[in-house]
């Protein structure tokens, strides 16, 4: 009984970390296309463009980031 | 195949009744590092720049000018810029003594058994935490000092009907979540880089584990960017009067 609540611990937080990664990715790859195509449009405007990219990305990630807390809780906790 | 990881950082030795991290340890040392660095590079400044100080000039100038295109405001600028950079060189300082070769076979022996003397500093949440918790104490003082102590209450407990006392209930759940996703992105990030590195490397141990040290390498300047950019953003939101309803 305690090996198999090991297992479905692990196999929890595999998950938590797997299906939480797939947002954050979508959501980034949309940022960064944007970003890179309005830089082509503007070229001049980079400096402008690319902290704006970043910080929204970060924003973007934070979901993942409360995945992988609940994944290292599931482990570690 | 037994892995080493650990979420908290190991103690080396007590100081009386404190018990000294691996992970203080080597912050402090990192802090003295860049004390003496920037002192050596403050102490004889001259009007023909050395090949040194051009670099620092050219460090400190350019951050500069980034800043202002963030705050769009020569004052505001002027404030916040010494806490950003510092926050931004401390912290690329510490990633980056991650890839220092041979660092990670150092290791001493304790009541705990083999230690090693170096960890990640930015590894450990309690540094991270701090961290954060300087950046949201500092973004609420200059809310309060923009909005008012009244307004600023106001912000949080709003009686002037249900909708906007579920909106202010909302705000305050924000600042909460604020504090979570601002330190465990960084501490995430660093603490995932190590520990792929360590997996990657138990798994083959021979050129393979290269390009995951690139990334991890990108990751950490990334990371320490994002977060005094982040800490900058947050500033100079709360430093902006609302416009009234």
């Amino acid at each position: 009984m305690e090996m198999e609540q090991e297992v479905f611990k692990t196999l929890g937080a595999g998950l938590a970390m797997g299906l939480g990664a797939i947002g954050p990715g979508i959501g980034e790859g949309i940022i960064a296309s944007r970003a890179l195509a309005a830089i082509g449009r503007n070229p001049s405007a980079d400096k402008k463009i690319v902290p704006l990219m970043f910080v929204t990305m970060a924003i973007a990630e934070s979901t993942g980031i409360y995945s992988l807390v609940i994944a290292l809780i599931i482990l570690f906790g | 195949m037994e892995l080493n990881i650990s979420l908290s950082p190991e103690i080396l030795f007590n100081l009386g009744p404190i018990p000294v991290t691996n992970s203080l340890f080597w912050s402090l040392i990192i802090s003295v590092f860049l004390m003496l660095f920037f002192y050596r590079a403050g102490r004889n400044l001259k009007t023909r720049p050395s090949k040194f100080q051009n670099l620092i000039e050219l460090l400190i100038e350019e951050s500069y000018k980034f800043t202002g295109l963030i705050t769009n405001n020569p004052q505001r600028t002027k404030k916040i810029f010494p806490l950003v950079l510092t926050m931004f060189i401390f912290i690329l300082a510490c990633n980056l003594f991650t890839f220092m070769p041979g660092q990670s076979a150092v290791s001493i022996q304790t009541e705990q058994g083999l230690v090693p003397v170096f960890r990640a500093v930015m590894a450990d949440y309690s540094m991270v935490f701090v961290l954060t918790a300087i950046t949201v104490i500092l973004v609420q003082i200059i809310t309060i000092l923009t909005n008012g102590p009244f307004n600023y209450l106001k912000k949080f407990i709003n009686l002037g009907g249900p909708l906007k006392f579920f909106l202010g209930v909302m705000e305050l759940i924000g600042e909460l979540a604020k504090i979570i996703s601002l330190s465990f992105r960084l501490f995430g990030n660093i603490f995932a880089g190590e520990v792929l590195g360590l997996v990657i490397l138990s798994l083959i141990p021979f050129f393979v584990p290269l390009p995951f040290l690139f990334l991890s390498l990108l990751t950490s300047v990334i990371q320490a960017f994002v977060f005094s950019v982040l800490t900058l953003v947050f500033a100079n939101m709360a430093s902006q009067i609302p416009e009234n309803e």
